[in-house]
């Protein structure tokens, strides 16, 4: 027989250690999948983890594609750890990146220093509105977050698509779905000539920064903290759990505004109907991948973006599709989930003695 | 006149086929999400079940066997989903999140090599009684066997969640999964019992598409109507007949919209399709701030962790 108890307490080392172990199972089953399609397991894998940052081009890439995921994870550790579930980033980052591309277009005859930081500034409050709604529709009607954040993606990409194809769309686009090519007052400057890597990177460290001294050093993120571990505590602690809940979600869609405008001011240049591909769901494994901790969120997002480029390799070099990456994502979350089960609770062997309930 | 109401037979029988798939799914997904289960990956197991039914159907020639095998890769990837939540205790949220970006990587990895291939014709029943009877002819005959069963799927599970044994046990196990477990009830049998269930039938609907409505493989095929039938769910307050009611409204405005682009109306098409998730939402603040409303049939410890002190 066995027995499952609940641990007493968790060593911290461990709860930094199993992602590492989850990335590990998730490359062992990765080579079984590549193998049973067909592949040479080992060189699979080095196509997918290895070829695409080993040379300084590739590295650019990983760091362009971890800027937006680290970017939401850091907005969403905040509402994960007060459990609150806003999985609706996606929608948030389009609505960030519809209102930053607006200004945009609005500004295009401008070339002011002003321009810039005006569109960035328009695309976090684009995401914060944007969050504001079930975080609002929670609190005075007691609504599920979950599925309000979750419908309002498909209402915002579908807003996106209505302007790039209809109102904002180039006048001399010859009817492409896209908007005009931003001026280059309103594009983040790239940091090397010749990589796409762009200012946007700064963004992302000053949000890690914020978000540690916020989430460990002030009675915010005390306050978060706790209502994460007991609500009830929190209530009887005189938390206004109202605020609070408008607050980590307004944090949270800022960023995702801020990873949309990003984009769009970044590596795109203007507005198109995809403008992300699904960062705003693939951060929420790297939210947990990290732990909700801004550091190991830093670790998390460059493994994640890594399974984006690789993915772009190995449909070059072994023909797979590119939602192959997908499968890695979705296999790190499921197995870092299921080494959190070891993590609180323990399991005793009893042998085979039959025993009372 | 014949032919306008022969053309308005077409449209409507127009909107029952693109509704089944929508039906399927979210029969499964409420028979899991009374039993207290939230599984978001729904979209995933629709997209397992629609290539492994094409795949199948490829490689056996047998419409049989890849309408079985379409429901077992569903069962088998909502299985993942179950043991992850119910016997390793994990968060649903991003256990079934984590099951959608997994079905559709998944998806189009096994796919790469059914891109491009002719489907096979899907055999309808009663093709001469639709050619006879007007009006009613297009709307009800001529369709495939998993129609048919998808329209009385909704009034059986009406029927099994409240006039049996069984289907009271499921929602006592939604409703108080701790009360359900002291009067000997074994929740995690019931509860994988129904992610399996629901399961199946998302990967029967996803059989649907690629079997039955566009017979062929398209990457990403299901193209988000998996998360439709979640909203379909909470649209229908958790209530197999107004599911039905649900997926011909939301079926409808799919089919509307082609038809609006060619009659050449001028309401932007996004709009239409945005108005499933916009009544969804709507739906969700009328009945949660009326505590009654949400009672009724709402699953009370819906996406909570259930864990019993042994």
């Amino acid at each position: 027989m066995i027995k499952i108890e609940r641990r007493d307490e968790t060593s911290n080392l461990i709860y930094f250690l199993t992602p590492v172990l989850a990335i590990f199972l998730t490359l062992v089953t990765g080579a079984i999948i590549f193998y049973l399609l067909g592949f040479k397991p080992l060189e699979a894998l080095k196509f997918f983890f290895i070829t695409p940052i080993s040379d300084l081009y590739g590295l650019s890439e990983l760091l362009v594609k971890a800027t937006p995921l680290c970017l939401i994870a850091i907005g969403l550790s905040f509402c994960f750890k007060s459990n609150n579930w806003n999985i609706g980033a996606e929608g948030q980052l389009t609505f960030g990146g519809i209102v930053g591309g607006g200004v945009a277009l609005l500004f295009y005859n401008h070339e002011g220093f002003y321009v810039l930081p005006l569109i960035i500034l328009a695309g976090a409050i684009g995401g914060m509105v944007f969050a504001m709604i079930p975080a609002i529709l929670k609190i005075y009607f007691n609504t599920n977050e979950i599925l309000v954040s979750l419908m309002l993606v498909y209402v915002s990409k579908l807003l996106l698509d209505y302007l790039v194809v209809g109102p904002w769309s180039n006048p001399e686009g010859f009817n492409f779905p896209e908007t005009r090519q931003f001026n280059d007052s309103a594009r983040l400057p790239v940091l090397f000539e010749g990589l796409r890597i762009h200012a946007g990177i700064f963004i992302a460290l000053v949000s890690v920064f914020l978000a540690w001294i916020v989430l460990f050093k002030t009675y915010l993120g005390f306050q978060i903290k706790v209502s994460g571990l007991s609500l009830k505590t929190a209530k009887y602690a005189g938390f206004k759990g109202k605020t609070m809940i408008l607050l980590v979600f307004m944090v949270s869609g800022a960023c995702a505004g801020l990873a949309g405008v990003g984009e769009i001011t970044g590596p795109i240049g203007q507005l198109h109907r995809m403008i992300s591909p699904e960062y705003g769901f693939t951060a929420i494994i790297v939210a947990f991948l990290g732990r909700l901790n801004p550091i190991g969120i830093v670790f998390a997002s460059l493994i994640v973006a890594l399974t984006y480029l690789g993915a772009e390799t190995a449909q070059i070099f072994l023909q797979v599709p590119k939602y192959t990456g997908q499968v890695f994502q979705g296999m790190i979350l499921f197995f870092l989930l299921a080494s959190d089960f070891l993590l609180f609770f323990r399991i005793k062997f009893l042998g085979f003695k039959k025993y009372e309930y | 006149m014949n032919i306008d109401i022969n053309f308005l037979g077409i449209l409507i029988g127009a909107i029952m086929a693109s509704s089944v798939p929508l039906i399927l799914a979210a029969s499964g997904e409420l028979i899991t999400e009374r039993s207290g289960v939230l599984n978001l990956g729904v979209e995933g197991m629709m997209i397992i079940g629609a290539i492994s039914g094409f795949a199948l159907m490829v490689i056996t020639d047998n419409l049989f066997l890849a309408i079985i095998g379409s429901m077992l890769s569903g069962l088998l990837l909502s299985l993942i989903f179950g043991f992850l939540t119910q016997s390793l205790l994990t968060n649903h949220v991003a256990t079934g999140l984590a099951l959608t970006i997994f079905g559709i990587g998944l998806s189009a990895m096994i796919g790469k090599d059914f891109v491009g291939i002719p489907g096979k014709e899907f055999p309808l029943l009663f093709v001469n009684l639709k050619e006879v009877i007007p009006l009613f002819g297009p709307i009800f005959f001529g369709h495939s066997i998993v129609f048919y069963f998808a329209f009385l799927l909704p009034f059986g599970t009406n029927y099994f969640l409240k006039k049996t044994k069984i289907g009271l046990i499921v929602r006592a196990v939604g409703d108080s999964p701790i009360s359900a477990a002291n009067q000997g009830i074994n929740v995690l049998l019931v509860r994988y019992c129904c992610i399996l269930y629901g399961g199946a039938m998302c990967g029967l609907g996803g059989a649907y598409l690629s079997l039955i409505y566009t017979p062929q493989w398209i990457e990403n095929m299901t193209a988000g109507r998996g998360w439709i039938a979640l909203a379909l769910v909470v649209f229908a307050t958790w209530s197999p007949l107004k599911v039905l009611v649900g997926a011909i409204i939301f079926g409808g405005i799919t089919i509307l919209q082609l038809h609006m682009q060619a009659m050449g109306i001028r309401i932007p098409v996004q709009f239409l399709s945005a108005l499933p998730y916009i009544m969804t939402i709507v739906v969700l603040v009328i009945i949660s701030r009326d505590s009654r409303k949400i009672k009724l049939n709402t699953p009370t410890s819906l996406g909570q962790i259930f864990y019993k002190e042994k």
